[in-house]
């Protein structure tokens, strides 16, 4: 995107967002395609991504967690699907979800408790999430693989 | 005079809290999940069904449901609020959501103790 349209886009955005404002429209809704977002944006956007993607396997992981439970035979038949690659790339998607929303939020729960609130210790916790959750899912995937 | 929605924000410290109490929840008993799993790097069946028939293990594990189900309505909620304007498409998420997330618990019971 070049610099002028950036720009641009910068000054509809606060214009958006102080017009909402003086007319009092409650909640504030964002427009998300004007937003560029630093480091520390991206881990919470993609907490929010993440989420509701965990949200909506919700049904899957409660089948899943059914059928290992049920009988030897639907424990077996669990195992069957888990093999296709389609699942195995689902499982992956999932699993990234997972560590990006858990260690998301654990730098939440910390800045809450007033750790790493400082601007350079937010951007060095924002990469530590990237690199954890990334590592961590390249790690299970092989794995699986 | 500020135009309050049915759907609008509860100005809620409870839900903040809640979401931290339960993310809390849900880490004390995904950290003793993964420890068991790593204790016991060749689970069959047998052993896996022998952890859940413990009533305590069956407690634990609806708790942590109910925490991820909680967690889910205040995290999907919070989205739907930033980002779905009309009021009434808000609304109608809402009800969806929160009729699934019931199911599921009615679900997640009869998982546990219907095995």
């Amino acid at each position: 995107m070049s610099v002028f349209r950036y720009r641009l886009n910068r000054v509809r955005l606060r214009l958006i967002i102080w017009e909402t404002a003086m007319n009092k429209k409650r909640p504030i809704h964002l427009a998300l395609h004007l937003i560029k977002l630093p480091l520390s944006g991206l881990v919470s956007i993609l907490h929010r991504v993440s989420g509701l993607l965990l949200f909506l396997a919700l049904p899957l992981l409660l089948f899943a967690l059914q059928y290992s439970l049920r009988s030897i035979e639907t424990y077996t038949q669990l195992l069957t699907a888990l093999h296709y690659p389609c699942s195995k790339l689902l499982l992956l998607v999932l699993l990234w979800a997972f560590l990006h929303h858990f260690c998301a939020g654990l730098r939440y729960l910390a800045i809450d408790l007033d750790y790493g609130v400082e601007l350079a210790t937010a951007r060095v916790t924002a990469k530590w999430v990237f690199v954890v959750s990334g590592v961590a899912t390249f790690i299970l995937g092989v794995w699986l693989w | 005079m500020v135009d309050r929605v049915v759907t609008g924000a509860h100005y809620g410290l409870r839900d903040w809290l809640a979401q931290r109490v339960t993310a809390v929840l849900m880490v004390t008993y995904i950290l003793f999940m993964v420890g068991y799993l790593l204790l016991h790097p060749h689970l069959g069946y047998d052993q896996w069904i022998a952890l859940f028939s413990s009533q305590v293990m069956r407690t634990f594990s609806l708790l942590f449901l109910l925490a991820v189900f909680y967690h889910a309505w205040i995290g999907v909620r919070d989205v739907v609020m930033d980002y779905i304007s009309s009021a009434g498409m808000r609304l109608t998420i809402y009800v969806v959501v929160i009729l699934a997330l019931l199911f599921y618990v009615i679900w997640g019971v009869q998982i546990l103790w219907g095995m």
